[in-house]
């Protein structure tokens, strides 16, 4: 063997139930939907080649290795493969068990890596102070012309190079975050339901709107929308990213700040929120005292779309947003939670607004998390795929339904197209609705 | 061959000589490569490989082949690795020569009707440069999303069209050869009328990599049918099933689809693939008709009336092509859906005469109950071709056991009833030890001939299919 591989036994991987691993029968179908096995056409870079590693480590055959450590974190985790899997082989959970067992073994390691997964895994994204206090931070140094001052002074050559080629696609901080524009407790003037509301981290920073838009239309739907403050990370950027002792963490302080039994849905605007909420229940399984309140809160969240179909939301009226849109299915609403149809009949149900299909709609459009950031020359080629495809479309706005694509989007395509959240463009409806009314 | 097993590692002189040929950016040897390749689509049979080999033109693999021939190291050729009966699985210490990278398609020929292209296209795609010509590829495997035509010539493979269309050797017109001896062969031609000397592409047809690495193929296409109905039909006892698929052949009907799912598979499909499958009925049968648009609603008239008059429950029409491709799409996924039941899924091909269909299905049937077996049976009921495919768990020796048994016992009943052992997934490694009972002494010996004849030393694909007694292999 090339490389030398710690001997420790296993974690996170002799957790998992073997039956999970030898779920796969390796029939090779999910290989045309994998990103990476499509670019190297490599088995090794496959889900089931994945797999067949994971089981080979716990068959003992192989150690975890750093080859090992690398080739799943080449994995996107897009989960593309969940959907195209007929067997039902729950790769998500593996995914999370082999990267949280690489971290484990350490075979990663270099000083600088561990800095950083302790800075943002353990601290900002740890704690909502100062997740907030970084915010304003970034605020400051966008909305301050600082920012174009660094740039203009050449400080950030003292960068490391991937960092400097990350700076321009640095999100912009919103001055005000969902506390901000958010009341805790807002009630619409009929109340049918009443709901939990989660702000997210990345999305409380940078898309805090999308936030209010949520809570608008939620209102707009007889819902009362309870939303508790500094919510925090609800453990995905963890999970996700191999640091499941702090995942279970975060899902036992984000289950903390809501009245489950008084709540009839939880509801999320993040895709990549939502597919990590959904499965607390694996999560805590262990644990007596949380485990069944888990399974409750399963099946309490609910991606914002779904929960406003499977209500039967108000179609607005008049003709408020006469374009041409593309909807764009963030990998983990789609394969994560199942959900595509829900987010066009959104769309669909906006007057005057031209739905037009993207080819390849389902593909990774290379945000995947932090993917852009660990991984990003792949991420790129998938970013410029997923721009041309948007550019084939005509289309003037892209809705999607992850901050990370949103982003990720945005940053491709420019000023050639606008992106925004389909809650978003319905809340847009809602109140060009109001507008008229009272002209009228 | 051990001793080859310490060749690779990368500063020896044979790595060194097959890296001057491949370039060494397309050998794989860290175990990390490897255990991937260590399989196909088969259960239960892994091997390990000493490195594998991605070239990218046939030049390159006639050299591997020179290469191997002198080091004297087995060589086994794969596309995607989708095979059904452990016919790609390494060999131990061999060399696993993957040819996905060989995926260009040379030329449609819109007046001749042909498509040349090379053995690493995927089989969907070769349909797909078809369609705007017109034209049709009709074979359609299950895993033609992701299974290379090179591995489908390889093992002649069939599909849910075999019925009306026939199989893969239906369509291949002539292939590219390399020979064990590193030379390359051109076999066949663009004529429809070749008698020239023995055909000899029909011999590698099929062959399952024993005979030659195929690396080009030309293809026959057919004009595109106009129109497609699309039939679902369930009953409440399989006899029924089976009854309705042998009237609609009686009646000259000759559909290019007669599906046919048990309970069990169609409430897996439908777990996973949602597409309106019923789940309570015993047996559900998809027909598919294509053509002439008044020849084809002419046809699924009568299906219907057939189905109906021998007990159907309930016939449905696919909605629109978009259904239609679901239900399809859906039938394909039946194996791997099945494996949601239990960790270990053995896939069964027999076929037998049309006529004797339900008698091989009433003795899975019943075999499944001798031996405390969880069975479910699928499969291509227009072909006589059933996929009983057995629920199982590997780490379960007793059961395993059983599962012997039992796969042995269909395997006698289907040679009795005038069968063959598989009809479409190629015997491999996962039917070897049946070969000898379906075939007479002089004809399993003349296999044996035939693979001594053309590879002496015994170097491609070595004990696949039979085992070469005395062998140097």
């Amino acid at each position: 063997m090339s490389d030398p591989a710690t001997t420790r036994p296993l974690k996170h991987m002799g957790d998992l139930d073997y039956s999970v691993v030898q779920q796969c029968m390796h029939c090779g179908m999910c290989l045309p939907s994998c990103p990476t096995y499509l670019e190297t056409r490599q088995e090794r870079n496959s889900p089931r080649g994945r797999i067949a590693l994971m089981r080979a480590i716990a068959d003992g055959d192989l150690e975890v290795t750093r080859e090992f450590g690398e080739e799943m974190y080449y994995c996107l985790g897009c989960l593309a493969c969940t959907t195209a899997c007929p067997a039902g082989v729950d790769y998500p959970q593996l995914f999370e068990h082999a990267r949280a067992e690489i971290e484990h073994q350490g075979v990663l390691f270099t000083p600088g890596r561990r800095f950083w997964r302790w800075l943002t895994l353990r601290q900002i994204f740890a704690k909502p102070w100062m997740l907030h206090a970084i915010g304003r931070m970034l605020w400051f140094y966008q909305a301050s012309g600082l920012c174009a001052l660094v740039r203009k002074s050449g400080l950030l050559r003292l960068l490391p190079e991937y960092l400097r080629n990350l700076e321009p696609s640095t999100p912009a901080v919103r001055r005000h975050f969902s506390a901000a524009l958010i009341a805790e407790l807002e009630s619409p003037k009929f109340r049918k339901y009443r709901v939990g509301m989660l702000t997210g981290c990345v999305q409380d920073l940078t898309f805090s709107e999308v936030n209010r838009d949520t809570v608008e239309v939620l209102l707009a739907n007889g819902c009362e929308v309870i939303t508790p403050r500094d919510q925090g990370c609800c453990g995905s950027l963890h999970a996700h990213n191999g640091d499941l002792d702090q995942a279970v963490v975060q899902a036992k302080r984000i289950m903390g700040q809501f009245d489950l039994d008084s709540l009839d849905a939880i509801i999320t605007n993040a895709a990549g929120c939502g597919s990590h909420l959904k499965h607390f229940s694996n999560l805590l399984k262990h644990d007596p005292d949380y485990a069944d309140k888990a399974v409750i809160w399963d099946g309490k969240v609910r991606d914002i779309s779904e929960w406003l179909v499977g209500i039967g939301f108000r179609k607005p009226e008049g003709d408020s947003i006469s374009q041409k849109v593309t909807y764009h299915e963030a990998c983990h609403l789609c394969h994560g939670q199942g959900i595509s149809r829900q987010p066009r009949e959104v769309l669909r149900a906006i007057p005057g607004l031209d739905l037009v299909e993207l080819e390849n709609a389902t593909h990774c459009c290379g945000s995947a998390g932090v993917y852009n950031i660990t991984q990003p020359e792949q991420a790129a080629k998938l970013q410029k795929e997923k721009i041309a495809c948007v550019q084939r479309t005509g289309a003037t706005l892209v809705a999607t339904a992850n901050p990370g694509c949103h982003l990720q989007i945005q940053n491709g395509i420019g000023s050639m197209a606008e992106v925004k959240h389909p809650v978003s463009l319905l809340a847009e409806a809602y109140r060009s609705e109001r507008s008229s009314v009272s002209v009228e | 061959m051990k001793e080859s097993l310490n060749v690779f590692s990368t500063d020896s002189p044979a790595y060194l000589r097959l890296s001057a040929i491949v370039g060494a950016e397309n050998i794989l040897s860290r175990p990390e490569d490897l255990i991937p390749y260590g399989f196909d689509g088969t259960a239960a049979l892994k091997e390990s490989a000493v490195c594998v080999v991605l070239p990218r033109t046939a030049e390159v693999v006639a050299g591997v082949i020179r290469f191997a021939a002198a080091e004297k190291i087995p060589v086994v050729t794969r596309g995607s690795g989708t095979g059904l009966s452990g016919g790609s699985v390494p060999v131990k210490g061999g060399i696993v020569l993957c040819l996905v990278h060989l995926n260009r398609i040379l030329e449609v020929d819109p007046a001749n009707l042909t498509m040349l292209c090379e053995s690493g296209v995927i089989t969907k795609a070769v349909d797909d440069a078809a369609l705007p010509h017109g034209l049709f590829y009709p074979p359609d495997p299950g895993s033609m999303k992701i299974s290379t035509i090179g591995g489908n010539v390889a093992n002649n493979s069939g599909g849910l069209r075999g019925l009306k269309y026939g199989v893969t050797r239906d369509y291949v017109m002539g292939i590219e050869v390399v020979l064990p001896s590193g030379e390359t062969a051109w076999l066949g031609s663009k004529c429809v009328k070749d008698v020239a000397g023995y055909s000899m592409k029909d011999l590698f047809i099929g062959s399952e990599g024993t005979l030659g690495v195929i690396t080009k193929v030309l293809l026959k296409l057919v004009p595109r049918p106009k129109a497609r109905r699309t039939l679902l039909a369930s009953f409440d006892t399989m006899e029924a099933a089976a009854r309705t698929v042998s009237k609609i052949i009686e009646k000259q009907i000759i559909p290019c689809t007669l599906e046919f799912l048990d309970r069990k598979t169609c409430a897996s499909v439908e777990a996973y693939a949602k597409v309106g499958l019923p789940t309570e009925a015993a047996a559900v049968v998809l027909m598919e008709t294509d053509g002439h648009a008044s020849v084809v609603e002419e046809e699924a008239v009568a299906m219907a009336d057939i189905a109906r008059e021998n007990g159907a429950i309930s016939v449905e029409q696919a909605a629109d092509e978009a259904h239609a491709i679901r239900l399809a799409t859906a039938r394909r996924s039946a194996f791997s859906a099945l494996a949601r039941i239990r960790p270990t899924t053995i896939l069964e091909d027999v076929t037998v005469p049309r006529s004797r269909l339900v008698e091989i299905v009433s003795f899975v049937e019943e075999v499944a109950i001798r031996h405390r077996l969880d069975i479910a049976t699928f499969g291509h009921f227009g072909d006589g071709n059933v996929h009983p495919t057995i629920l199982t768990d590997e780490t379960d020796h007793e059961e395993m056991e059983r599962v012997h048994e039992a796969l042995s016992e269909i395997v006698d009943k289907t040679i009795a009833l005038g069968g063959t052992i598989t009809g479409e997934h190629g015997v491999g490694l996962a039917k070897k030890a049946f070969l000898p009972r379906q075939f007479d002494e002089a004809s399993y010996s003349l296999l044996k001939q035939v693979k001594r004849a053309i590879d002496p030393h015994g170097l491609l694909n070595p004990g696949k299919i039979f085992d070469l007694d005395g062998a140097d292999s």
